[in-house]
């Protein structure tokens, strides 16, 4: 987490979901609430979430990858 | 919790100890450390030693809800915790030669420095090599509703207390692993809702099967295997020299149970238990796909950034967890494969 955050972040996991923290809504594409039980959610990003929106963690048995974007701030290695 | 059953001479003269006030038989301390140091060069395997791993586990709950009818003054007495530390010290060293068994290209990885990122990454790399018979498979195909009991049983002496010994380490930490840990611990803890707390959740479960509840209502029918997970998490949490170790445990926790937990459900499912009983572990595929991310990068990937020596006993955390569930899953698979009971004892007749 950076110093200076704004109300909310979406953190590109590498290899795996997106997670979102702060104040947001999920809603359906006619507005109604998406079931959610925690403030900080994982979104499925590979697609094989069998809990879809969220992630179930099964872009780990799927081989899942991700270019990890260039991070302006520090040079990432990995 | 209740006063267990002592296993042996070392459990035996410490809840004989406990029985009494502090202060009151200051001999019998020294009697009992005598013994403790008598006894600890003749235990062959002290992570599967009844005796030695409940009379730890007495130690330890001293700290959390502590046990019926016991002084609560014992929770500091000094001649108590040095019984814990002679009793702490070999266990640690057993965990170590256990984890690097297990995990032998841990420690070569320990050398690295990774970012926060390349930490996350050696963890799901660790916690993907992890292999070996699955309960969660057995579970979700064969188990019978006893076995599915006994598994509850099994767990519960931690799952009642869900969360408490990674708990320990939110003051040890700063900065970037402590946010994370306060943020995984929230949500351990429901969020504000006392019914969506993973500990009372998996206690629905367990009135689910017609179990008992209430908090270490099962200690006596649990072999030493199952206290020793938990004394495991108490050693890392309540000894600040082993945050590394408590953040590393938490992370592969989180990281091997999305799966296993949707597989648990299912073995529930399959027998007709509706959502009220799988609930808990339908919770936990969601949380800990969030969870594992938090633990992997923030937690211990930010400790391991703000002090880098502690990545060995990250690692070491990690494959302590790895190697005891190991060795917990074939114990308990080899007895129901045999048609035997996973039980140290027989359940009491009224469950």
């Amino acid at each position: 987490m950076n110093q200076e955050t704004a109300d909310g972040s979406i953190v590109v996991c590498p290899d795996g979901p997106l997670i979102i923290r702060g104040e947001f809504e999920i809603v359906t594409p006619s507005g109604e609430p998406v079931p959610r039980q925690r403030k900080t959610v994982a979104l499925c990003r590979c697609g094989a979430s069998a809990i879809k929106p969220y992630c179930d963690g099964t872009h780990k048995m799927i081989g899942f990858r991700t270019e990890f974007p260039p991070d302006s701030r520090q040079g990432s290695t990995s | 919790m209740k006063i267990p059953e002592p296993r042996g001479p070392i459990s035996a003269g410490l809840l004989a100890i406990l029985a009494g006030p502090p202060g009151s038989d200051p001999s019998a301390h020294a009697g009992l450390s005598q013994l403790v140091q008598d006894r600890l060069p003749l235990v062959e395997d002290l992570i599967d030693d009844d005796d030695i791993q409940l009379a730890l586990f007495c130690l330890y709950e001293l700290h959390y809800g502590g046990l019926d009818g016991v002084d609560e003054r014992w929770e500091w007495n000094p001649g108590l915790i040095g019984i814990r530390q002679l009793l702490e010290e070999p266990f640690e060293e057993a965990l170590r030669t256990a984890a690097g068994l297990a995990v032998p290209a841990a420690e070569a990885m320990s050398t690295e420095q990774p970012d926060s990122d390349g930490v996350a990454a050696l963890l799901f790399a660790l916690a993907a090599e992890d292999s070996g018979p699955s309960l969660s498979r057995y579970v979700a195909k064969k188990a019978s509703v006893e076995q599915l009991r006994e598994f509850l049983i099994h767990k519960s002496i931690y799952q009642l207390k869900e969360a408490d010994p990674h708990t320990w380490a939110i003051p040890r930490l700063t900065g970037r692993a402590k946010a994370a840990l306060v943020e995984i611990q929230a949500d351990e803890y429901g969020g504000g809702l006392p019914d969506r707390m993973h500990s009372a959740m998996f206690a629905r479960t367990m009135r689910g099967l017609g179990l008992d509840d209430r908090y270490g209502g099962y200690v006596d029918t649990v072999p030493a295997l199952s206290l020793a997970s938990v004394n495991m998490m108490s050693l890392f949490g309540l000894n600040r020299r082993l945050r590394g170790a408590i953040a590393g445990h938490l992370a592969i926790y989180e990281m091997t149970s999305s799966r296993p937990n949707q597989l648990y459900g299912n073995g529930f499912r399959r027998h007709g238990f509706e959502a009220s009983v799988t609930g808990y572990f339908d919770e936990h595929v969601e949380a800990d796909a969030v969870h594992e991310q938090i633990a992997g990068r923030d937690l211990a990937g930010g400790l391991v950034e703000a002090e880098p020596g502690l990545l060995a006993d990250v690692l070491f955390g990690a494959t302590a967890a790895l190697a005891i569930d190991a060795r917990f899953t074939l114990r308990i698979m080899d007895a129901w494969e045999s048609g035997r009971s996973s039980l140290r004892t027989a359940l009491p007749a009224a469950a």
